[in-house]
């Protein structure tokens, strides 16, 4: 019976080990089938694959600039238009009103952004946003579909917003006081000890907490695919129809018909993964030094 | 003189009362913004909700009616096979890492499981695609719910581990020191006291995948029919929802805000109940 | 007179490069109270946990030497079947807070697997209570949650869950210093009441409580033993400068 009991607990331990090196090996082995997969492609396509402004599945000649512009052009627009209300929150959480029922509350509203799920947002943008961006497409003297980068970079911001106001309200909180507290003394206003002492105080972690939003921006899909209006071609402007990286994959792989074509949209898969983990990593690095400090 | 810096003090405050407004101002739009959107659902949904939706099954273009009850359980299906895969072996990565802290392994497994957080689901779904769905020769809810269960994975994990770590030590000591095993200490002692936590995270990661479309477009691929078998495709809400969204026919625009009534009702609920037990639980210690 | 239970040699504890005891040879009487007691930090709990080896918890401690337990040797036996031999109790008191206080008691039991019929259980639980005086408070409220009791009561209900093993040494580590002057002196009571039965261990930080209880008393300095001898003699006539110091306390 001993024996037994010394048995058991060897089988656990080994298989709380196991269990912890999987998520390892998984990792790894996302990585591997990636690159293996996208190996036709990346033979087919060489290097231009990155900058070639065509993508042509018919005539087989790939390039993905077009997807990395429109993927670019959503992250950041959508980055730039959550970015003050987002910092505006944070301050509002982390140094007006940092403690209490009410400020808790907010934050829950906040995070429930971030509950929504993606397809709901592309939906309720489709019937919300889109058509107050048509009008404006029109007096612009644009096609009108209501679709394109800009409609998809606005519903993509209200998505960062939780995330950033997190991360930076956070850290916003966490300035020791003595540093405040020598700035009033001064004599500053809060304002000025907000922007001469808080901001400069945690730039590091603000700018961590963008990263990280940059990092969901990129891996976004449902929503921006909606919205998007799924065209394959160099957008002329922020209103053009567009895909980005993750939106073409979801519009084009089920009907990827020949290798190269599949191969070639899991390269692009391949670069949001290998884009994605190293924002992940310098992101966490950055919260890991802030924190120790 | 004095009139000079009477002069740059007033304007400072002036800045300083500007600012705040402006701060409280975006403030007050991003709630704004979340009641705007759910009021939104909310309106749309509550005037498409029949007993049809719950009941019904899609019916083709041209036909009015139908409902989503196959995405219904299709969801549910997807959900719950994903949490069998996921719970027991994200809750053993927890136990691990709780107490292996500060080995670098344990630092190794911690960076993996963060990393694995932040894997686009899209790309996930391309793996699962080829792992399961290509020599399986078809799409399937098994498939569905093996990406799903690796995205519930990191939450389940670090709510499992945060939880074990706040536990205080001196209860394991007590467990070990009446001759109990490492095991025994573990099942018996620490998991159950720490069912709350590790509860909260298993709810967080079944919230966060019940409404991913992503990388179910090409494991789960979708189905018009009801389907009980794991082996073939399977529908469910988020598809639907972007499947629906995506056409033209108002018809199926009025169900699908039905549809995403429900999912969001749902999702909003889960959330809820993770934040009141993480409440109860930290006030245990 | 009485035998002895517990005997070491040489026994050496190290955490990392600090070498936390020095060597120390002890024999424990058996069915006695034997007081532990010194300045912080002097290894008295370090000692006192390298006997039911809580050390193997801590990667980087290192024990040396021998520990006899009646004739067998501590590091040569099974970790878990050491530990239904010799019994702990801790300094915060420790109930589990998912089981209810006859759960607590049955606790050993139940974590080592061992089956009781519910006859036994019941008779288990009672007798363990009693012996600890907790039988008349909580006998209405056995299904309570062991949480719901205060400081005093909790520590005894660990007491009770100890004895319940019928373990052949008992450790207490500090038992009263976080409780009350009230709880603290009911365990006190207790202790000196549980003697006859039982071998006790205590390391405690108040002199005056060694002075109490104890029929034998340790002397620990930075990691050496200074002092070891019937606690009368002790207290009047050290054999070590530093333990005089120390009871007319010179220095903490």
């Amino acid at each position: 019976m001993k024996n037994w009991r010394i048995l058991e607990n060897k089988l656990f331990v080994r298989w709380l080990s196991f269990s912890a090196i999987i998520t390892i090996i998984l990792l790894s082995a996302f990585f591997l089938t990636l690159t293996i997969s996208s190996w036709p492609a990346i033979k087919a396509n060489g290097i231009q694959f990155l900058w070639g402004k065509t993508w042509d599945p018919v005539k087989e000649h790939f390039g993905m600039l077009p997807f990395l512009i429109g993927t670019l052009l959503t992250s950041f627009l959508a980055l730039i238009i959550s970015a003050p209300f987002s910092v505006a929150a944070a301050i509002f959480l982390g140094e007006y009103h940092s403690k209490g029922t009410i400020p808790n509350i907010f934050r829950n509203i906040i995070d429930l952004l971030a509950a929504i799920p993606s397809v709901v947002y592309g939906f309720w943008g489709l019937f919300t946003v889109a058509p107050l961006i048509r009008p404006l497409e029109v007096k612009l003297h644009l096609p009108s579909s209501g679709l394109g980068i800009f409609t998809a970079s606005i519903v993509l911001a209200i998505m960062l917003i939780p995330y950033s106001v997190s991360l930076v309200r956070q850290v916003i909180s966490m300035t020791p006081i003595q540093l405040k507290e020598a700035a009033y003394a001064l004599g500053g206003t809060q304002t000025e000890v907000i922007w001469k002492v808080v901001l400069p105080y945690n730039i590091s972690g603000i700018s961590a907490g963008f990263l990280l939003s940059l990092g969901r921006a990129l891996s976004e899909t449902m929503a921006v695919t909606i919205l998007i209006g799924n065209a394959a071609e160099l957008p002329h402007n922020i209103f053009s129809a567009s895909n980005t990286m993750a939106s073409v994959i979801a519009n084009e792989f089920t009907e990827a018909v020949s290798d190269v074509y599949s191969a070639s949209l899991i390269e692009i898969g391949l670069l949001l993964f290998i884009v994605t983990m190293i924002i992940n990593l310098i992101g966490r690095s950055i919260i890991k030094n802030v924190s120790l400090i | 003189m004095e009139a000079i810096s009477d002069r740059g003090i007033k304007r400072r405050k002036f800045k300083d009362k500007l600012f705040r407004y402006l701060v409280s101002g975006l403030t007050y739009c991003c709630l704004a913004i979340v009641f705007v959107i759910l009021f939104y659902i909310f309106k749309k949904g509550i005037g498409s909700l029949n007993w049809a939706i719950f009941s019904q099954l899609p019916k083709p273009v041209g036909e009015t009616g139908g409902g989503v009850v196959n995405a219904i359980v299709g969801t549910l299906m997807l959900v719950s096979v994903a949490s069998i895969i996921a719970i027991p072996f994200g809750v053993s990565v927890g136990i691990y890492l709780a107490d292996n802290r500060g080995r670098k392994m344990a630092g190794r497994v911690s960076l993996a499981v963060d990393m694995l957080q932040g894997v686009p689901s899209i790309v996930l779904g391309i793996i699962i695609y080829l792992w399961v769905v290509k020599p399986m020769g078809g799409f399937s809810a098994l498939s569905g719910s093996i990406v799903l269960s690796i995205m519930m994975l990191p939450p389940v994990i670090k709510n499992t581990e945060e939880t074990l770590v706040l536990i205080p030590n001196t209860i394991k000591e007590a467990s070990l020191a009446l001759g109990a095993s490492y095991f025994r200490t573990t099942m018996k002692i620490l998991l159950p006291t720490g069912i709350g936590g590790i509860f909260g995270g298993c709810i967080l990661g079944i919230a966060r995948v019940a409404g991913e479309a992503a990388p179910l477009l090409f494991t789960a691929f979708g189905n018009p029919y009801m389907n009980y078998n794991i082996l073939k495709p399977v529908n469910s809400l988020p598809l639907v929802l972007f499947n629906y969204a995506s056409s033209p026919y108002d018809d199926w625009h009025k169900i699908a805000w039905g549809a995403t009534f429900i999912l969001v009702s749902m999702v909003l609920i889960l959330n809820i109940i993770v934040k009141y037990f993480e409440n109860r639980w930290k006030v245990q210690f | 007179m009485e035998g002895t239970i517990l005997k070491t040699e040489n026994l050496k504890v190290s955490f990392g490069n600090t070498l936390v005891l020095k060597g120390i040879n002890m024999e424990i009487p058996e069915k006695q109270v034997t007081a532990f007691m010194g300045p912080s930090g002097c290894g008295k709990t370090t000692f006192l946990r390298a006997i039911n080896r809580m050390h193997d918890l801590t990667p980087e401690a290192k024990v040396e030497g021998i520990i006899k337990l009646h004739e067998d040797d501590v590091y040569k036996m099974d970790a878990m079947t050491l530990r239904r031999r010799v019994g702990m109790v801790f300094q915060r008191p420790n109930p589990f807070p998912t089981m209810s206080i006859q759960e607590n008691v049955l606790a050993g039991f139940t974590l080592n697997g061992i089956k009781l019929k519910a006859q036994e259980k019941k008779e288990v639980v009672e007798d363990a209570l009693k012996k600890v005086a907790l039988w008349e408070e909580v006998k209405d409220k056995l299904t309570a949650r062991s949480t719901s009791l205060s400081g005093g009561q909790q520590q005894r209900l660990c007491l009770a869950r100890t004895v319940a093993m019928k373990p052949e040494i008992i450790l207490l580590d500090e038992p009263t210093s976080a409780l009350d002057p009230l709880s603290t002196s009911k365990i006190e009571d207790l202790l000196y009441e549980l003697k006859g039965n039982y071998t006790l261990v205590i390391v405690t930080h108040n002199m005056q409580q060694a002075a109490r209880i104890s029929d034998v008393t340790s002397f620990f300095y930075l990691g050496e033993l200074l002092e070891f001898d019937d606690t009368k003699k002790v207290f009047t006539n050290p054999k070590s400068e530093k333990t005089q110091n120390y009871i007319t306390g010179r220095f903490g």
